[in-house]
């Protein structure tokens, strides 16, 4: 197996290797004096220098650029707890039809295509979530786990209730913690128990009059779903607390099993991970909000409603206000909605089959131990050596790695999950990948990579010594 | 297994290897990987019919097509810039769109030079010395501004200053950035659309944390006193956050120059009119290195000491610090951010400041021309304008705004009396038709 995504490769004793592509402030820069501006000088800046290269050596610049990243289609993407499947290209020219973006400040009475499409993926999502109202408005998954959280927070406000604190299981994603951070709770942390779960005797203990919200995903992290859900759920709501669903892992559930269903009253969803919208190297993502009959007067404002088939934005009783400036990732929604129409109630159902039998076959091929288990869409297996060392060198074998090192609860830990876009081929390349990288010794994991675009990098230093703009820049 | 018998189209899975795979794991079918209790497993159906592709567009184009066709003079924090064809065709390199976070730098080294090279042109444009790639947008930047402000050390105070006129968006957004803490929201006066020096000054005092001013405003009038602003929040230690826009940025004032402690704002760079879709800009100074909120891309070495791109400084962030982390951002605006970066390449320092000249210029020949118009005075405000101005109208504007609607315009009404019009390279074709159309309903 080579690693052939990168289409140069480093070489040795060159002066220019690591400059792989020059910045572009390195190509060509011209500074433009502002002088003969149609305001008056004292309202303006003296001078601009930016980068000025022709659009032919951008469109090389940004190619070659593209050659040094790794995306779904360079190979497979296991990365664990990020559900990085493919993104079907017809969503990308539905999202880019003329029309599709207009102004957000447009009236109702100018966009009711648009409104009664967002009123459409709200019923869509609140079906599939089995919940009763959705928000589009959260542009990410934290920024929906904060509005489920300022749901919460108002809903116990109008209750007369201050409650104080936010309980969320150890092995949670850093989001939970900090969108509760945010929203101004203290955090209660949950030890897992010993089969890897929610420790149900923890959670009775736990909880008390100042419980807020539980935050939970299932399955967890570990793939794991919580049998006691119902048990849980019942501790949560007898305390007065609401049981929040992380979206996180919901490829996992699709058809078989609705958040609503096991109890949650506020969930957000992850559109990149369940309904394939691209990650784009980080986001744009949309993080809507579905919520129970009771949390719906909570909502952002404004919500889609619809009237005798008018639709129309209406403001929720007692709204917790806005969590976007405008009406939220408009277009990444649009893509959700579109992927969700393709695939309809049977592909949703295959799509959770399909990442299910993807990861456990992929742990069936592995020689690694998976402490836990029956896990769904990922697993967690332990490297049993440095686990950043082993991701390191499948890189080599031309496969993304894992998420390593978390959760914490296995040791040097390698959290897989294939998707259910992945082949039996793609998933036994996979696994070829894992089990060379456990048959190397320590030298070829320490050393690796050694076939990407740069060799490791010494990320300590980096932060050692932070140099975040090109005008820092010497050399 | 669906109902129907037919799957996912983008699970690739034959019958066969279905079975193969099956026989390897050591199980009779799928279902037996799911380990759910039936108590609270789901019997029913989602009732969404699965679609063709050319079904699925043709739908969405019938949709799309119920929306009015307007031309929009609208802005208020999310403008229409054109954007070049460039950009949609490099950006939309799968290697870029379906790449993640850049947790392994050494496959993502064009992503990362990419984000470096925005943070970049944004230190360039602010003369701020740190910018992160991206926040979501222009109102959830200014409240990460006003958390960074309550958590600096070097900052004391509870109170956060806002302008009087500010868009809603931001303002509410702001309030629920800060109902975590024991900070207070005012807003300060207005005088004639730019901040009331006078009464930010009586309003100022050491338990302001922060003082938020905008250049242009809400209104589209360009400030004229924010190196006065930036001293008088120096002298009461707190911090000056300035929203502003990529566009406004190169033909302003440089932020850094009046004193600006944090610059935020909606890039209005990289894509067009988008329902909201857009990037939120954040740029500090070095100070503030350990408190900024998102993601950060640094310059390092590798193993063989080339110069290499990674994100850095990654203990702020909550994936590892989680309730003590900066910002509970994880996911952000990065391919916008991107699209932003090559957008202004495209441009250079030329057109981009060519570019924000004609902010200035379309936006005052659209006003001059309404102006003539009777029962209309345009400009509102006796500023200077960077693309959008206010105009008071005779009669009650939201009914005006209607009838704007009936003949093809889509605008502001922001008061009674009061219309705002944004105007762009993308309508500054049509600003004759619209003054005609203003002639017909003033």
């Amino acid at each position: 197996m080579r690693y052939d995504q990168a289409t140069w490769t480093r070489e040795d004793g060159d002066e220019n290797a690591g400059s792989y592509e020059p910045l572009l402030a390195e190509k060509r820069s011209t500074e433009v004096t502002v002088d003969e501006s149609p305001l008056p000088d004292d309202l303006t800046r003296e001078s601009v220098e930016l980068p000025d290269p022709s659009e032919p050596e951008l469109a090389r610049h940004y190619t070659r650029l593209s050659q040094m990243n790794y995306g779904v289609e360079s190979g497979p993407f296991p990365l664990g707890s990020c559900t990085m499947k493919y993104n079907p290209k017809f969503t990308e020219d539905v999202a880019a039809l003329p029309g599709a973006g207009t102004h957000p400040a447009r009236s109702a009475a100018s966009t009711q295509g648009t409104l009664e499409l967002r009123h459409h993926l709200q019923t869509y999502l609140a079906r599939i979530g089995g919940m009763d109202s959705v928000t589009l408005q959260p542009p990410a998954g934290a920024a929906g786990e904060f509005t489920g959280i300022l749901v919460a927070k108002a809903y116990h406000e109008e209750h007369g209730n201050s409650r104080s604190e936010i309980i969320v299981p150890e092995s949670a994603h850093g989001t939970n913690f900090a969108s509760a951070a945010l929203a101004g709770y203290d955090v209660v942390s949950l030890p897992s128990a010993e089969d890897g779960r929610v420790d149900v005797d923890a959670l009775e203990a736990a909880v008390s009059d100042d419980t807020a919200a539980l935050m939970l995903t299932n399955p967890n992290t570990l793939g794991l779903f919580e049998r006691d859900i119902d048990e849980i759920a019942e501790i949560v709501h007898g305390a007065g607390g609401l049981l929040y669903y992380d979206g996180a892992n919901l490829n996992a559930l699709l058809g078989r099993v609705r958040p609503g269903d096991m109890g949650f009253d506020v969930m957000h969803y992850n559109v990149h991970k369940t309904f394939a919208t691209p990650h784009g190297g980080g986001g744009p993502g949309a993080g809507p909000v579905g919520v129970v009959e009771e949390f719906a007067p909570y909502l952002p404002s404004p919500q889609i409603e619809e009237r005798d088939g008018e639709y129309e934005r209406v403001e929720p009783e007692h709204t917790i206000g806005k969590v976007h400036g405008f009406a939220g990732n408009w277009l990444v929604l649009l893509k959700t909605y579109a992927y969700i129409a393709r695939l309809g109630d049977s592909g949703l159902t295959d799509t959770s089959a399909k990442a299910v039998l993807n990861a456990n076959y992929l742990a069936s091929q592995i020689e690694y131990e998976i402490p836990f288990s029956p896990f769904h869409h990922e697993f967690v297996a332990s490297a049993d050596r440095d686990a950043a060392d082993v991701a390191k060198r499948m890189l080599d074998y031309g496969v993304h790695p894992p998420t390593t090192k978390w959760p914490e609860i296995v040791d040097e830990a390698l959290m897989t999950e294939p998707t259910e876009a992945e082949t039996k081929a793609a998933l036994d390349q996979l696994a070829r990948a894992f089990n060379n990288a456990a048959d190397d010794d320590d030298e070829a994991l320490e050393t690796a990579p050694e076939r990407t675009a740069a060799g490791r990098i010494d990320q300590a230093d980096a932060a050692r010594n932070p140099r975040l703009s090109w005008q820092t820049l010497d050399d | 297994m669906s109902d129907t018998g037919r799957g996912s189209p983008f699970a690739p899975h034959t019958d066969a290897e279905t079975a193969a795979m099956l026989d390897a794991i050591g199980v009779e079918s799928q279902e037996e990987l799911f380990d759910i209790p039936e108590d609270v497993r789901f019997d029913g159906e989602f009732g969404i019919a699965p679609r063709s592709e050319r079904e699925i567009r043709h739908e969405i184009q019938l949709h799309l097509d119920r929306d009015d066709d307007l031309t929009a003079f609208l802005g208020r924090g999310h403008y229409d810039h054109y954007v070049p064809s460039m950009v949609d065709h490099l950006a939309d390199r799968s290697e870029f769109l379906s790449s993640y976070t850049q947790y392994q730098p050494e496959i993502a080294q064009g992503f990362l030079q990419a984000l470096f090279e925005y943070q970049s042109m944004l230190v360039e444009l602010t003369g701020l010395e740190i910018a992160n790639c991206s926040m979501y947008d222009g109102a959830s930047a200014l409240g990460e501004a006003a958390t960074l402000a309550l958590r600096a050390r070097s900052v004391d105070g509870t109170r956060v200053l806002i302008p009087e006129l500010l868009a809603d968006g931001r303002r509410a957004v702001l309030e629920n950035y800060l109902a975590g803490t024991d900070a207070t929201i005012e807003r300060y006066p207005m005088a004639d659309g730019n901040a009331d020096r006078e009464a930010l000054a009586d309003a100022l005092d050491d338990d302001c944390a922060m003082v938020y001013a905008e250049n242009p405003t809400v209104r589209g009038t360009i400030e004229e006193g924010l190196s006065e602003i930036g001293e008088l929040a120096d002298e009461h230690g707190a911090l000056f956050c300035l929203g502003t826009d990529g566009v406004a940025l190169s033909l302003l004032e440089k932020p850094a120059s009046v004193g600006a402690d944090v610059v935020v704002g909606d890039a209005a760079l990289g894509l067009g009119a988008s329902g909201g879709l857009g990037l939120g800009l954040f740029a500090t100074h070095e100070d503030f290195l350990r408190q900024v909120p998102g993601r950060l891309v640094g310059v390092g070495e590798d193993s063989d000491e080339n110069r290499a791109y990674t994100l850095t400084l990654q203990t702020r962030e909550q994936h590892i610090r989680r309730e003590r982390a900066t910002s509970n951002i994880c996911t952000n605006q990065a391919w916008v951010a991107l699209r932003a970066a090559m957008h202004a390449a495209w441009l250079g320092a030329d057109g981009l400041v060519g570019l924000a000249e004609d902010c200035v210029t379309n936006a005052r020949d659209l006003a001059d021309r309404l102006d003539d118009v009777d029962g209309v005075e345009a400009p509102a405000h006796d500023r200077h304008h960077f693309r959008e101005f206010t105009v008071r109208t005779d009669r009650p504007a939201a009914e005006m705004r209607e009838e704007l609607e009936d003949e093809g315009f889509a605008v502001h009404a922001i008061d009674d009396q009061l219309l705002q019009f944004c105007v762009t390279e993308t309508n500054a074709g049509q600003i004759e038709d619209l003054a005609a159309a203003v002639e017909v309903v003033a």
